[in-house]
């Protein structure tokens, strides 16, 4: 039996008998959906292992980083810029909001249509289930959709510390401007909170650790546009998933070493499915630990995802950090370039969203996207629209799925995705 | 060799028997609180021909008979129109729970589908709640919208909003029959506006339940701008789907 974490839980002052419904929930959850899986790699064992101690191990390390003066900052969004964090030598970690849980405490708070992520952010900090958040020493908000935005003002009262960061909704030279301002305001929030300075060298590092751990998830993506597929679709959303929580060195070690093992069996001809079975790239809102609902069906519908363009995945890996800057200044402007390609939904306009998706529609040889829309997301739901016409008039079967964390709807998702990959298969 | 094709919809199982390139026997009966029970019953003497199921329940039926090839309502009703009218290009379904629009391409292959999202709104559950509310059966509730001079607008798309919504006009004082008519034409204003989502071109066919119900059938037409054409077992073409599908399993294996 693994080690008993209960009186480190308790120490965190989690709710331990919800803690223990939550991960009774989780681990059958994590077994039915991946380990039942044909043909995985050998190398996803170390993520199995990774999220087996999800709430164990690694919070230990956190824990144990914090006792040598190290600083954990919680974050909900691929905006918060972790090569700061780590710059002064801070640990930056994802916090939960992929399931529903005590959405009834939530609901005293926010409106019932209010989006699944940002309820179930709130019900796990309300039931205190999370222990991430708890070892967090400081939350980073961020001003990107509307709902997230107002939540902060109520979530502050819910956290140890709320730091909120305004972001830009359009890229123009004033919405660059105030990404740099808020990001060099960041950066003097961390130096305060970790006593630490951002010198060259610091930054110029947590540039390098973030780089090799995007670097390895574009070499992921790249091994994902083989046919046969070598990696299940849920495989690779569960590693996009533990890009926001595992520790960047040995996670992007794990990645390579996965990698590794995919180039043999690509060589080899060798995959999770056979070659010729519908591929699909899912596009559209991030999906955090454990929202596998719509991955699930998709693949037990007969197809194979390999892409996910959301937040979770390339939306949140895409481009590196240019690290030649020689002075604090110019590594910030390398710094804002980089954040500034995320193609959120927030930015009007956003053509580069819809570009990037037909590019990776093509880079990945997919059949069909399925765009995912978390009920209540405004942004995401209405470029759904558009992202539907755009892809099909340029020739690429496109499925728009609007849902919530709910199981009530799985029947009539799994009649449209079925009939989706019947559609493809022609 | 004698196929079977079964349609395990949400209100009635749906079998059609086909053999030698015709229909022997199209038979409908209800879903019931015990859909398996009827299924076996269904299947009785059977157990032999080719079995292909549809409809939400054919996952569980596919437990059960894992012998059964199991394909969607989508493909299922596309492949039944088609046999039917084959020169169709699209098809409106609208079934207990589910409504939907498909668009085909020149060789009969779905194109392009769009359905309901998981209310019922728009499908025959909700106009079966309506007739309750206002107090009619099934029949009465489509002659009474056809005798009413004008409909009365419901603004609710929501099953439950609209039955709020039903019994706040009555106690208006609100004309049954127009508010029966209001029922149908919200469900012609709804199914049309989904079907927009596909891009119908004509010649259109109106399947599944509803498409028995001769007030939608007109008012549908009527919001489509487009002719409806009405096949003469509209329940039955999923099941037929199925049926052909079987018959032609020979060719895929």
């Amino acid at each position: 039996m693994a080690t008993d974490y209960r009186p480190m839980w308790a120490e965190l002052g989690l709710d331990l008998d919800a803690h223990d419904a939550l991960l009774g929930v989780l681990g059958p959850l994590y077994a039915q959906t991946f380990m039942s899986q044909p043909n995985r790699p050998q190398a996803m064992g170390y993520f199995d292992f990774v999220m087996s101690e999800v709430h164990g191990l690694r919070i230990k390390e956190l824990l144990d980083a914090k006792a040598a003066g190290r600083k954990v900052v919680g974050a909900f969004c691929t905006f918060v810029p972790e090569e700061l964090v780590l710059a002064l030598d801070g640990i930056l970690v994802g916090l939960c909001a992929g399931a529903e849980f005590a959405t009834e405490e939530a609901e005293k708070f926010l409106p019932r249509n209010t989006c699944s992520l940002i309820k179930g952010a709130f019900g796990f900090a309300l039931a205190r289930v999370c222990p991430y958040l708890s070892a967090s020493d400081v939350v980073v908000g961020e001003n990107t959709c509307d709902g997230k935005k107002k939540s902060y003002e109520i979530f502050k009262d819910l956290v140890n510390q709320l730091y909120v960061m305004d972001i830009p909704q359009m890229k123009g030279p004033a919405g660059r401007d105030l990404l740099r301002a808020e990001f060099v305001k960041f950066g003097a929030y961390l130096e305060e909170l970790t006593g630490k300075t951002l010198t060259v060298e610091a930054i110029k590092s947590g540039i390098a650790l973030v780089n090799a751990k995007r670097a390895a998830m574009h070499r992921l993506s790249r091994l994902r546009a083989a046919d046969p597929a070598p990696i299940s679709g849920l495989d690779g959303l569960l590693m996009n998933q533990i890009f926001f929580y595992d520790d960047p060195v040995r996670f992007t070690a794990s990645v390579n070493a996965l990698c590794d093992e995919l180039e043999g069996r690509i060589a080899n001809n060798q995959g999770v499915a056979k070659k010729g079975t519908p591929r699909i790239l899912v596009s559209g809102c991030p999906m955090a630990v454990p929202n596998w609902k719509l991955p699930s069906i998709i693949e037990q519908a007969g197809a194979i995802i390999v892409g996910e363009e959301s937040c979770v995945g390339e939306r949140g890996t895409q481009a590196l950090t240019a690290a030649e800057g020689e002075s604090v200044d110019e590594l910030m402007d390398a710094l804002v370039d980089r954040y500034l390609k995320i193609d959120c939904a927030i930015f009007t306009p956003n053509q580069s969203r819809y570009e990037h998706i037909v590019e990776l529609a093509k880079r990945l040889q997919v059949d069909g996207v399925i765009h995912y829309g978390l009920l209540f997301c405004a942004p995401y739901q209405i470029e759904a629209g558009p992202v539907e016409q755009k892809l099909e008039a340029a020739g690429i079967p496109t499925l728009r799925v609007d849902t919530d964390y709910g199981q009530e709807d799985v029947g009539q998702i799994r009649t449209r995705v079925e009939a989706f990959v019947e559609r493809l298969q022609g | 060799m004698l196929s079977v094709g079964i349609d395990i919809g949400s209100r009635a199982i749906k079998r059609v028997l086909y053999e030698d390139g015709v229909v022997r026997e199209r038979h409908v009966e209800d879903s019931s609180s015990q859909p398996l029970e009827v299924c076996r019953r269904l299947l009785q003497g059977l157990e032999t021909a080719r079995l292909v199921a549809t409809g939400y329940g054919r996952h569980l039926f596919k437990e059960y008979w894992p012998q059964a090839e199991v394909i969607t309502e989508i493909k299922a009703v596309a492949l039944g129109a088609r046999a039917l009218v084959p020169e169709c290009q699209g098809i409106i379904d609208i079934g207990g729970q589910d409504s939907k629009a498909i668009a085909l391409d020149g060789a009969g292959r779905v194109q392009k589908f769009v359905m309901n999202d998981r209310c019922a709104a728009g499908t025959g559950q909700f106009l079966e709640m309506m007739a309750t509310a206002l107090g009619y059966g099934r029949e009465d509730f489509v002659a009474a919208a056809e005798r009413a001079p004008r409909a009365e607008k419901l603004s609710s798309m929501c099953s439950v909003f609209a039955q709020t919504e039903v019994v706040s006009l009555i106690a208006r004082g609100a004309s049954r029959e127009e508010m029966a008519l209001g029922v149908h034409q919200s469900i012609a204003n709804r199914t049309a506006a989904l079907a927009g989502g596909a891009s119908l071109r004509p010649p259109l066919l109106f399947t599944g339940g509803c498409a028995q119900n001769r007030c939608l059938r007109t008012l549908l037409a009527e919001a489509l701008k487009q002719p409806l054409l009405l096949p003469e077992h509209p329940q039955t073409v999923a099941a037929l789907g199925c049926a052909l599908y079987a018959e032609r399993a020979k060719e895929r294996s």
